[in-house]
Parts: structure tokens; sequence; C-alpha cells
């Protein structure tokens, strides 16, 4: 069937028998259709296994982190109508200056990932608080009237969700929204009717089901994106319902990008004075993204890794665009799917137990890929001639051998992690951080080669020589936290190691006391001096100076850090040296960017600019920018305009002789 | 300077001469020659000079900021690029750059030169026109610069400065096109070639009056230290300040050539080879191997996004037919003139779910869609969208609602777009929704399906179209109606040349009709007013006193010639 049409845009075909078959399976379909090599449908598997542990991961993080701020926001609410629950008389007079509590709620510019706060805050509010949480968005209220008429619509239709579990025959309450008319009266006429059922419904039920509610619990709406709403509205609605506050126990909740000045900018005095604002602060995204990263890349846990550039792709959108978590996730998500998708060895991408087992299981066209692996060859290389022979003969040798390469690979994650973390104890204290304050650069620097072959890695160590004690010790201190926690089995002679520096440094202590009482008294000797002597002293004061001897505390600190610097030598060894590290580290990060951050602009630029790069062709090549006359029309016709600019005389066009 | 070269020009080595090389020798000769040119020092000589440094000062300084924006994006420059979008910020986001400029003109100019194409592959067999590239080149320097300033007759562009050669020797055009006239319409290219010819016998007038502007130049760049950075500011604001912009009158009307009309037209293009086509297939070949991916990331909830120079339709289309098979999908051709998010939302709820009854809006209709796929998971729909961004589709309102459409689970959108600047649709909260990949499939494939909505400049406009239903129309009305319609299209055409020209009120025109006997009240000719403007032939409009003017929609010349056809027939 054709799609051209003058007289319709839309088409829709259907499959003519209605086969409706499970999407999953489509999807692996889809796969292994097209893809020739090995294990494609384990490979799907395993990587949507991966993918829903990371999902649940990160959602598992953004809920601890959002969880302080929740919790403030439920008790702020809490607390903002008590004396409504209390329905003491004296109430009234109480709430006399007619004040709404609102909640400002600082979120940050990151706006995609505010929806996801949004979500779980209004859960927890209708677990906790109140069924009454009506979520309202700039773009749905241009004026006052849109706004109640979606404030109302919200209320009642959670309303008539609850109603609907404890009675099925009550209908009386679903009053079509069309019929009534959108006003605070009518609301609060709908929250009136609903407090009595209730009521009634409590004293019938002696409260069991809805203990969790009080008894006339407040009515929150959340404005998601406070900045975008029109002044006259937020003024409108302000205004309204703070005279109806006594009826209708009203809390606002304003999600703002910007900073909380914005809310005075935006109410005039007049109106702001009604609300009783109290400021709350969510994480900053940066911070987000710094827990993410620390509990989704910098752990022996994930099996599948982010290659240095590939990471440094990932933040660089971050920082430079959109500040988004979210987005970053999606990015990670792109991975892992690039990665199964696009290297057949990712099977092993798994569980170390899980990728033993799979061992076993390889082909012979997957034995000949590990040996098609660039770092397998430079192991194989490194190897004795009759290990050579074997490993590129030998199926199951070959096999056994990959075991061992995985085990290491695993070892050499779990110990990164720790040394990687100890390192940054000590570079991220230094003045000028020569290796970045984050442990994400630190990471960066270590993914992308030798890190102690760098100037920066250099010039901390020249740094840290010079820490003052003090700050060594609380160092060491943390360093030997971070290896006890460690899962790694080897630390434990690093943990005895800096646990003798400790001591030795307490030792110090108590022998610089006693030093420092013994010098000065060697002073006292020499009191009487002329000028020859005096000389003579600063002249040997210098040479002592020259070949000054160290202190016991220099000399221990310089020891402290060629032992640090001797660790990271030892297992911060770059990843692309590893072998097999192909199986686990994902690294085109061209293709990457060109998903994510695409430049179409760019490449509409190239393609008529130089057709050379897309047709290639011989009469194409050209050099220097220039263009040649057999280049397609749509190219000179660009470079026509790109010198004019404006406007283009048709007829002079066509009849010069192009 | 070009005028000692002129002269020797025979006996001159053949070199490239690149632009900067010009760009420099000018500026350091000038120096020298300054003395004895000081007579010759014009008005605008410090303009001038400013200029020459702005230019390689700004390159400079391009180059710098680019390297700047490289650094700061931190893996641009690390990682080899397959299709060549390691391309830098400063190349694509330049305005014009002086480099192209000149190049282009020397090209052309290089192109005038040369009798028809094909000899330009034996480029060094041809002594002489080699030994002019250097003097072209320079030549076009000075025009490009004089170009910019202040005279405004060099405002507009090469085609304008090609033409300006051409028109030296007026007769001997005019005559070529007469021929070309006469001649059957099938071999334009002949045609061009003729031309060409001739202009190559005329480039020795053409020589002399490009080396007659060139002197005072040379001692223009004198000043050339006072140079300001805010200067190029100024001029750029004021090359653009002038609202009229000139080119040359000539235009499409006046050529000679009869236009073609619209069938033959399309023929013709049928006719010409498509260029490059085993690279363009090769280049298909490869968007098609993607195919299998696409499904897959369609899958995990990805949407997909093409984008690059040449019609992606039979992509898409290769991608519908291969794939989606066996699945419920919907095409929509974004450039199609009256496509709607309505209507796409009317078809997935009509046709893929079987829904009878219509929606009050768009957000309700999106809501049962919703619905209705959060119902049954296995229900799943792939989007073809042909132009996402369209002029019709565009609208932010509708992004919004395609973009939530998307982000249902078993919506599966794939989309192109093709305006350079399409990307500035979306904020962060669209693109959240969208959730798109990127992917550049460059085609070349020249965008017929894409354009066939709008008029060829080079065919008939519509006119014809207009014309026969005009006399159709006409036709079956009764004389005194024919009548009426005549008036006022003549009086249209009288007052064709008054721009402000709005209509003709209703009441001067039932005078004139009463005076030539065609009404004898206005409710008669109310009765037939409503007549016409129910088959569309006039319109009306209100003024700003209230008073309703009558105007016939159609251009003048339809209008001209349906006038004499009207009097032939009487």
């Amino acid at each position: 069937m054709s799609t051209h049409s003058i007289s319709k845009g839309c088409f829709v075909f259907k499959p003519p028998s209605k086969k409706r078959r499970v999407r999953q399976e489509t999807a692996s379909n889809s796969t292994e259709r097209k893809n020739d090599s090995e294990d494609t449908e384990l490979r799907f598997a395993s990587c949507q296994s991966l993918w829903a542990q990371i999902k649940l991961e990160t959602e598992k993080i953004q809920e601890n982190l959002n969880k302080q701020l929740l919790d403030n926001l439920v008790s702020f609410l809490r607390r903002s109508h008590s004396e409504f629950q209390e329905k003491t008389t004296e109430w009234s007079c109480q709430m006399k200056s007619r004040e709404i509590p609102t909640a400002a709620l600082v979120l940050g510019v990151n706006v995609t990932d505010h929806d996801m706060t949004f979500k779980s805050l209004s859960e927890v509010l209708q677990d906790d608080i109140t069924p009454y949480v009506a979520l309202l968005e700039a773009k749905d209220c241009p004026g006052i009237k849109n706004l109640m008429q979606k404030l109302m619509g919200q209320l009642m239709n959670c309303c008539i969700d609850i109603d609907e579990d404890s009675f099925e025959d009550d209908s009386h309450v679903q009053v079509s929204q069309n019929k009534i008319r959108c006003s605070m009266t009518s609301l609060i006429n709908w929250y009136k009717s609903v407090m009595k059922k209730t009521d009634s419904e409590t004293t019938r039920k002696k409260r069991n089901s809805s203990s969790r509610h009080w008894q006339s619990p407040p009515v929150v709406v959340i404005f998601k994106d406070m900045e975008s709403f029109t002044t006259k509205v937020l003024q409108d609605f302000i205004v309204i319902s703070s005279h109806h506050i006594h009826e209708l126990p009203l809390a606002l909740i304003f999600g703002i990008a910007t900073s909380p000045m914005i809310i005075h900018s935006l109410l005039p005095h007049s109106v702001s004075s009604l609300l009783c604002i109290e400021l709350f602060q969510s994480l900053s995204c940066k911070e987000h993204l710094s827990t993410i990263i620390d509990k989704l890349l910098l752990t022996a846990w994930c099996p599948f890794k982010l290659g240095e550039k590939v990471l440094k792709v990932l933040i660089n959108i971050f920082l430079y665009h959109d500040f988004s978590v979210q987005n970053f996730i999606k990015g990670f998500q792109l991975c892992i799917v690039e990665h199964f998708y696009s290297q057949p060895l990712s099977v092993l991408c798994c569980e170390l137990v899980d990728a033993k087992k799979r061992v076993n299981t390889l082909s012979h066209n997957q034995c000949e890929n590990i040996r098609r692996l660039p770092s397998f060859r430079r192991y194989v290389e490194s190897q004795v001639s009759e290990n050579q022979i074997a490993l590129l003969t030998s199926d199951s040798f070959l096999k056994e051998v990959t075991q061992k390469l995985l085990e290491d690979l695993q070892l050499y994650h779990e110990n990164y992690v720790s040394v990687l973390r100890c390192l940054h104890v000590f570079t991220s204290s230094l003045p000028k951080y020569p290796l970045g304050k984050q442990i994400r650069e630190l990471h960066c620097a270590c993914l992308e080669n030798q890190v102690w072959e760098t100037e920066e890695y250099e010039s901390s160590l020249q740094l840290a020589r010079m820490l003052n004690k003090s700050d060594l010790v609380t160092m060491l201190q943390q360093c030997v936290e971070i290896f006890v926690s460690s899962s790694g089995k080897e630390f434990d002679k690093t943990v005895e190691k800096l646990k003798e520096f400790l001591t030795q440094f307490q030792e110090l202590e108590a022998e610089a006391f006693e030093e420092d009482v013994s010098v000065s008294s060697e002073k006292e000797l020499q009191k009487k001096t002329d000028l020859y002597h005096l000389q003579k002293t600063l002249l040997e004061l210098k040479e002592s100076r020259r070949s000054k001897k160290l202190t016991k505390f220099e000399m221990l600190r310089f020891e402290v850090v060629d032992y640090i610097d001797s660790l990271v030598r030892n297992y911060l060894v770059p990843a692309d040296h590893k072998t097999l590290y192909e199986v686990v580290y994902f690294n085109t990060a061209s293709v990457l960017r060109g998903h994510l951050n695409a430049a179409p602009r760019t490449a509409l630029h190239t393609a008529l600019n130089n057709p050379y790069c897309y047709l290639k062709n011989q009469a194409l090549k050209s050099d220097g920018g220039s263009i040649s006359n057999k280049a397609p029309d749509i190219c000179i016709a660009y470079k026509l305009h790109l010198e004019c600019g404006r406007l283009i005389n048709l007829v002079d066009w066509l009849e010069c002789p192009f | 300077m070009s005028q000692p070269e002129g002269k020797v020009s025979g006996a001159l080595e053949v070199k490239f001469v690149p632009d900067e090389a010009v760009l420099s020798h000018i500026a350091d000769d000038a120096g020298i020659k300054v003395r004895k040119d000081k007579a010759q020092l014009a008005v605008s000589v410090k303009r001038f000079a400013k200029k020459l440094e702005n230019i390689s000062d700004d390159e400079a300084q391009e180059i710098l900021a680019e390297e700047n924006y490289v650094a700061a994006l931190g893996t641009c420059a690390q990682d080899p690029v397959g299709n060549g979008s390691g391309v830098s910020g400063g190349e694509v986001y330049s305005f014009q750059t002086p480099k192209c400029s000149s190049k282009m003109a020397e090209l052309a100019s290089e192109l005038a030169q040369t009798p028809g194409q094909s000899v330009a592959a034996d480029h060094f067999k041809c002594p002489e026109k080699t030994a002019k590239t250097p003097q072209s080149s320079k030549r076009s320097g000075s025009n490009k610069v004089q170009q910019r300033s202040k005279k405004k007759e060099f405002l507009s562009t090469t085609p304008y400065r090609l033409r300006k050669r051409l028109a030296a020797p007026d007769s001997c055009l005019e005559s070529e096109s007469e021929y070309s006239a006469s001649c059957s319409e099938e071999d334009d290219e002949e045609d061009q070639k003729e031309v060409s010819t001739v202009l190559s016998g005329q480039k020795t007038p053409a020589k002399a009056t490009a080396a007659a502007t060139s002197p005072p130049r040379n001692a223009l760049a004198k000043k050339i230290k006072e140079e300001k950075m805010s200067s190029l500011v100024e001029e750029y604001f004021e090359a653009h300040s002038s609202s009229k912009v000139l080119t040359s009158n000539r235009t499409l009307q006046k050529l000679q050539t009869r236009r073609l009309n619209q069938k033959t037209l399309h023929d013709l293009l049928k006719k010409a080879p498509l260029a490059y086509a085993a690279e363009m297939k090769k280049l298909s070949q490869q968007h098609e191997s993607l195919f299998s991916k696409w499904m897959l990331q369609l899958h995990l909830g990805f949407n997909i996004i093409l984008y690059g120079l040449g019609s992606k339709r039979d992509l898409l289309e290769k991608f519908r037919t291969s794939v989606l098979q066996d699945s419920a999908h919907l095409v929509v051709n974004g450039y199609f003139p009256s496509i709607t998010v309505r209507s796409i939302l009317n078809s997935i709820t009509e046709e893929v779910l079987d829904h009878i009854g219509s929606f009050r809006s768009p957000l309700g209709q999106l809501e049962f869609i919703h619905k209705r796929f959060k119902e049954d998971a296995s229900l799943e729909l792939y989007v073809l969208i042909h132009n996402l961004d369209s002029q019709m589709l565009r609208g932010e309102r509708s992004q919004q609602i395609l973009a939530q459409l998307s982000s249902l689970p078993g919506v599966y959108l794939i989309a192109s777009i093709d305006h350079i600047n399409a990307p500035l649709m979306w904020d962060q909260a669209k693109l959240r929704l969208y959730n798109w990949l990127w992917y550049e499939t460059t085609t070349f494939n020249p965008y017929v399906e894409e354009t066939s909505y709008e008029n060829s400049l080079l065919g008939q406009q519509s006119g014809s179209l207009a014309l026969s239903s005009l006399t159709h129309v006409l036709r079956s009305l009764t004389l005194n109606a024919r009548g009426i319609f005549r008036l006022l299209a003549r009086y249209q055409l009288e007052n064709k040349d008054n721009t402000s020209y709005p209509g003709l009120s209703f009441q001067d025109f039932y005078q004139q009709c009463r005076e030539a006997f065609l009404v004898n009240s206005d409710l008669t000719l109310r009765a037939q007013l409503t007549e016409f403007r129910d088959h569309k032939l006039i319109r009306t409009k209100r003024g700003a006193d209230g008073v309703e003017y009558l105007f016939i929609p159609v251009d003048d010349s339809t209008l001209t010639d349906f006038l004499e056809k009207e009097d032939e027939d009487v």
C-alpha cells in the first residue's frame, strides 16, 4: 500500500491476522534475526536483567536521597493543620491571619528530574497524610478557571477512587465534573460532604482502615513548576483560597527551579503575606550524580563498566547540557544496550559465577572471538611458546585460561575501587586539586592512562609530601576504614601497614616533645659569641641546611606517601592494560555521542560543504574546502547561498553556467 | 596590482594562489606603493583598510574560539568520528566567511571563462585560461571588498557579478536568449553551453572593467593599523540595515523562454539522471543495516530520530515494508499541507483502537489512548512520522502532544527531521518525553515527495488551473454576472500598481454596476456576489472604516489572461 496521497496525511496499517505476541519476544527476535554472531538470546537476556537491576538500584538511590526531604515535608504538613484536627473552637481565632501553610521546595534547574521527585512525594503524601493531593502544571493552567477545573478534577477523582474501595453502591458522589461549577464554594461543599461521609464511615468502621489519615486531612496542592505559572493565576488562587482557609484546610507546595526569591518577585507583598512559607532544599543534582557514580560505577557488583571516553561524554553532557541525572542514566542504559548488541563476548559480562559457567559452553566461534581480542593477543604474546600454541589451538585450554583471566579481572576491579577511594582521600584535600575534586575525575584520569606518569599525579605527590601531621593521620585513618570495609582479601597487609604508620606517628608525637626540650638546652650553651664566631656558625648552619638531615616526621611522611604511591602503581593500572577488558568495558564514545548529543547542523554542513565525506566518489574529492563543479546541485546552491546570504536572483543563477 | 599582471598574462607561470596569500600580498604591497597612488585615495580608504585587517584577524580569532570550545567539550577532538562530525563549531556557525565567498567567486569566474563544463577536466591543457587564474582570484578579492563597502550596487552576489560581466556586451546576450527561446525547450543544457561559449568570447572586455576598478584599491590599504574590533560589528549591521536588498531586476517573468507547465517539467526532471546513484545506494544500504538495531532500541523504550541531508522518506518506507509488516503501524506524512495532530490522534483512536466517537480536546483523546494502552499491555503501535518538523507539526502544543504520545510504553516512534533548527522545537521536558536516539542518515536523495505539494518556480504557477476554473465557472453564469465580474477584474487591474489598494468598496461597485446597466438593486448585486463568493471567485474584507471591500484573489497575470480571453469570446 502506498503512503502517498494528495488528500490524506495519515495511513494506518494493521497486520492482516491479529498476531499479538508478547513484546519481549519480538524484541529478542529482532536481535536474533539479523545478528549472525553468537549467543544473541543469552546476551539479550543478560542485558535485560542487568538493566533491570541497575534501574532498581538507581531508584533506590533516588529514594534514599529524597528521604530526608520527604520526611521534612511530611512533618511540616502534619504540623500545618494540626489546629484543624483538634477542632477546637478557638481554632478560628488562632488562624486569624488567614495564612496558608506553604512549602517552597527548591529543586534546582534539572527540570526533567523533578517528575520523579513529585511522583514519590505525592505517593508519600497519599500514604501518610491525606488522600487529597493535586498536582498542577503551568501548561495546564493558563487561567484561574482552568486551574480550578484541573484541581477539582484531580481531587474528586481521587476521592472517588477511594470511595469505590469502601462502598460499591455509592454513586451519588460521582457527580460529573462538568456539571459542577468550578468554584471554591463547590470545592468546599465537596470537602464537607466527603468529611461527613468519612466521619460516618469511620464511626461505623471504628477507624480501622483509614486510620493512617486523620479525620479531616488537609488538601495539598502541588505547583510543579512555579516559575512558569502566570502571576495573575497564582495571585488569584492564593487570595481566593486564603478567604476560605477556615473551611478548607489547604496546603500548598511550590516546586521552584531557581531560587526561593522568585516567590517574592512573582507575588506582590499583599499576596505573599497570605502565605506562611517554609523553605525546603532538595539535594543538588551534582551530589545526586556523585552518589549515582559512586554506587553504580565504583562498585564491584556491577559487571558492566564504562570506559574513560564514554564516561567523559556522559559527564560532559550532564555538566554542559542539562544537569539531568535521568538523562545520565538513560545514557548509561544506552551504553549497556550498545555493548551487549555490538560485542559478541559481552555474554560473559555477568556475575563471575555465571560467567564461568558460560565460558564452558562457549562455541568455537566465540573462542575465535576471544582470540581476536587485542588484549588477549597481547597476553598470548607474553606467554611461552608452548602456551601460545595451546591457547591458539585448543579451545578447552583457552576456556580454562579465560576463566582464570575473568577471575583476575574481577579481583582487579575490587582492588581498584578501594585503592581509588584511598587515593581520592589524599588528593581531594590538596590545594588546587591537581587530580580533581571529585572522585569521578580521578576515576577518569586513572582509566585514561597510567596515572602515575602524569604531571598532575607528580605534583599532587609533591603536595602530599608537605601535608601536616594531623591531616595525614586523619587521612590514614580514613584509608584504613576504606580498606577494612572493602571486600578484597589482599588488603590485610595493607591495613596492617597503615596501622603501623599510625602508631609510628603517635610515637613520634611523644618523641618530638622530648627533642624540643633537648634542642633548646643546646642553644642555651652558645650564648657568648663574637663576630667571627657568628659568621662561622652561620656558614655551618647554611651547610647543614643544604645536606639537612630529615626529621623523623618527615621521613615517616615520605614513607607514607611512597607507600601510597606503590599501592597506586600496583592497583590502579588502567583497565585497557588488563586482558579481556573488552568483555566488560564499553568504550565507543563516538557512537554514544552521535546518539545522545547529535549535531544535525554539523551533519548538514558537512554534507553540503564536503559531499565526499558521504559520497565516496573520486570526482568529489577536493582540497581546501572549495567545491568542485561536479558536486551535487544542492551543494553548489548552498555554496552560493553562503556567499550572498540573502537574495539570489533566480534568473542570474539559472543563466550562470553551472 | 592586477594591472601589470594582466599585461603579461601570457607569460605567467601557472600556480595556485590561495586567498590568504592574495590578501597579504595586497596588504604588503600597499605600503610600498602608497606614495605613487596617493592622489587616488578614495573616500572609503579607512573603511577598506579596517576590513582587510578584520578579515585576517577574524579568522585567527575564530580558530582560537574553536579550540576553546573543543577543549571545553573535552571529547570532541579526541575520538575519530566517522562521518566528519568533528567539524568545529566556528566553521558551521560563521556568517559569511571571507574564505568561501572569494572561492566561490573564483570558481564562478573560472567557469565563466571556461567554454563549457567538460573542459574543466583538462584544466592544464588550456594555457590561456590557467594563466588568468591568479588574476581572476585577485579580482574576486577586490570585488568582495567593494561589495561590502559603501558601494551599494555591489551588495548583491556572485550571480550579480557574473551578470555584470555578462551585461557588458548586452546585445550578444539578448540574441542568445532569443535563440534559446526559439529553440525547443528540451535542450536547456545545450543553451547553457552556448551562453557560456559566448561568455568566454567576451572575457576580454570583462577583464578590462575589472582592471579599471582595481588601481584605487591598491592605495586603500594604507591605514591598516587603525583597526578596531567594533568596526566589524558596525559593518555587519550597516550592511544588513538597508532594508532594500539589491538584486538585479531581471525576473523570471521577463525571461523570453516560455515557462513549462507542471507536467512537462516533471517529465523532464524525471528524465534527468540522478548523479552519484551508486554512492547513494551504498549510503542507504549502510542505513538499512541498522534496521534490526532500531527495532531493538525502540522496544527498549527509546524513540528514534533521523537527521541529515537528503530525503529520508524512502529509508523509512523501506523500514516499514521490511520490518513492520506484521505489526500495526501508522505512517504520518508531516509534509502534508493540512496534517494536524488531531488527524493523527483520530486515526489512532478510530482505526487502530476501533473507537467510535469524538473527543472534546486532543488532551482527552490522548488520555483515552493512554488508558487503552495501559489496559492492554500487548497492544503496540509503531508511528512513523516523515518530517516531524514540518510547518503544521512544529507548534508547541502539537509537539507536546506528540511527545506525550511517544512516551507511552506501547508506542514506538521513529521520525525524521530536516530543518536545520529543528532541535529548537524541544525543551528539556519534551526531550525527556521523546527520549530520542539520534541517527545520522544522510542520503542525498532529492526531496521529491516532500516538495510535491509546493509549486515549482520553473513551471507555470498554478495559474493554468485558476484560469481554467475561472472561465469554467464564469461560463455557467448569466451574461450580467459575467459583466459584473469583468468590471471588478478591470478595476483591480487598473489599480494593480497601487500597493495600498484595498479592493473595490461595495458602494462604488454598486454605483458602477448600475451605470453599466448590470444590476438594478443592491439586493441583486449582493445575491450575485454571494454566488461568486461561494465559488471562491471573490473575497471580501472589511477596511478600517468598516466598509466592505471586494477583490479577486488571483494574481494579475492570470487576470489579464482571463480578460483577454473573455474579450476574444465576446
